[in-house]
């Protein structure tokens, strides 16, 4: 295979079990989509296990419109100055250039991101080359096995990024779920005539079919606005929550991003749920899914 | 036996299984309520100032500190170890269980994880080391006891109730490091 133009192959054996092992670090925790240095701080002090770094938050890209491309090096930098914690960037869909620069200046994540303009209509990063491990977004399981296949150590559900609806992040939650549990009914004999039909991986179908799990972690994104909406995500089986628009667009971040994180812990326990849910101040404004233009969704990006 | 895993965020459910592969069936904890009748804690990998946030909601952080205190024994992997030991820099205040100084994320960044051979006391055969994000331990006192160590620096250590790894055994499938917890702090 023809290498020259992709990134410098460093990537070792145990590159894997590391990228998986950072996720594996963050499990039952609240990831924060932030803006600059101050929201990080913020983010981290609220008990956030990383932040992820953007120019602008989903609300704001959907708002303003125009092209929205990877952060300003200058602010990642500072983020990635102030806080302790892991500190993520997006690149835009088949960016890879994009993706060699993040991974020169030192983030520990890449999301590939839907919510980015994306650079290729085509085809995704081919994540494998790098040593920085990648999470990409999914709508069903044929989505996340081509994401993994390509060498993503991470998914998360796309749902329907700053909207503050949970209903897309409940249904590509839901959906995942659903197709991994019908995967392990099928006979060993079915499997290639599936992965043919998914469009994904045999080796991978196969896994999953095995195990009953996908095998990176999964994460859920695209929506959660409160601490109950966390922990709904992490009841229908999400192992963490990253939150976008939710906390820095709504009335108190520093106490939402608490409740939220508290709330991501005990999403089993609806007392403490309840806690989490006093007193926060207003949700940032939630749009419906219904009201926006079929070319305006986000979560269509990619396939 | 009644062994807790601090499950407020982390790997927590990688050191469950690794208990249950042993025959062990573990408690997670995430009250107060919870800590009842342990016999041990670990408290696993994931991020240091979340876990302390998280436990200083209600008084989870105090009463499992005065449990360790009071002798309980206790394994902190990465993160745990970073809230068990001494040192400076976030997370503040550190527990100070051990004479041992911990140095969040002193190996670097995620590009700097890495995964290596150790050589551990008492094992006759080598141990894959994960190391994420890794922290260095420094300055071990006196009676603290050096069980591996890796470029000549200290990455597990041991002193009366307290054990620190700064690496991930709950990544791999090879569960000595979980054995000898039981075996030489918990049962002893």
């Amino acid at each position: 295979m023809k290498n020259t133009s992709l990134p410098k192959p460093e990537a070792g054996k145990d590159s894997f079990l590391l990228k998986v092992g950072l996720a594996e670090m963050l499990k039952g925790g609240v990831i924060m989509d932030v803006t600059n240095a101050e929201q990080a701080k913020i983010a981290e002090d609220a008990g956030g296990v990383a932040v992820m770094a953007l120019e602008r938050v989903p609300a704001d890209i959907r708002k303003e419109g125009g092209v929205a491309r990877m952060a300003s090096i200058r602010v990642i930098e500072e983020i990635m100055k102030t806080v302790s914690i892991p500190v993520m960037a997006k690149v835009r869909i088949g960016h890879f250039l994009e993706a060699q620069v993040l991974q020169e200046l030192g983030v520990d994540y890449i999301d590939e991101s839907e919510v980015l303009t994306p650079a290729d209509e085509a085809n995704h990063v081919y994540k494998h080359d790098f040593r920085v491990p990648f999470v990409c977004g999914c709508t069903c399981l044929d989505e996340a096995l081509r994401r993994i296949g390509e060498g993503a150590a991470m998914m998360r559900t796309k749902g329907e990024a700053g909207t503050g609806n949970v209903v897309e992040a409940v249904r590509h939650m839901r959906r995942v779920h659903s197709e991994i549990r019908n995967l392990t009914l099928m006979r060993k004999d079915e499997l290639m005539a599936e992965a043919k039909r998914m469009g994904a991986p045999f080796e991978i179908v196969v896994k999953v079919a095995e195990t009953g799990k996908l095998p990176v972690p999964n994460f859920a994104a695209g929506g959660i606005a409160t601490p109950a909406d966390a922990a709904l995500m992490m009841s229908l089986g999400a192992e963490s929550v990253f939150v976008g628009s939710g906390i820095f667009k709504s009335e108190d971040p520093e106490r939402r991003a608490h409740a939220i994180v508290r709330a991501t812990t005990h999403y089993e326990d609806a007392s403490e749920v309840l806690n989490a849910s006093r007193e926060l101040g207003e949700a940032m404004p939630g749009l419906e899914i219904s009201q926006i233009p079929d070319e305006q969704l986000l979560q269509t990006r990619g396939w | 036996m009644h062994i807790g895993v601090l499950a407020v965020q982390g790997s927590f459910s990688l050191h469950v299984s690794m208990f249950k592969s042993i025959g062990v069936e573990p408690v997670m904890v995430r009250r107060s309520t919870d800590l009842k009748r342990l016999d041990g804690i670990v408290i696993p990998g994931g991020e240091s100032t979340a876990f302390q946030i998280i436990m200083n909601c209600d008084d989870l952080g105090a009463n499992l500190l005065n449990a360790i205190r009071a002798g309980m024994p206790a394994w902190g992997t990465c993160a745990g170890a970073i809230i068990l030991g001494k040192g400076l820099g976030n997370p503040q205040p550190r527990w100070e269980l051990i004479d041992v100084e911990v140095v969040r994320n002193a190996y670097g960044r995620q590009v700097d994880s890495f995964v290596t051979s150790l050589n551990i006391n008492g094992f006759d055969k080598d141990f894959d080391g994960v190391f994420i994000r890794a922290p260095l331990f420094q300055n071990a006192g006196k009676d603290v006891k050096i069980l591996s160590l890796y470029n000549n620096t200290p990455v597990m250590v041991k002193q009366d109730n307290i054990l620190l790894t700064s690496f991930h055994p709950e990544l791999t499938s090879d569960f000595r490091v979980h054995k000898l917890f039981l075996d030489e702090l918990v049962s002893k």
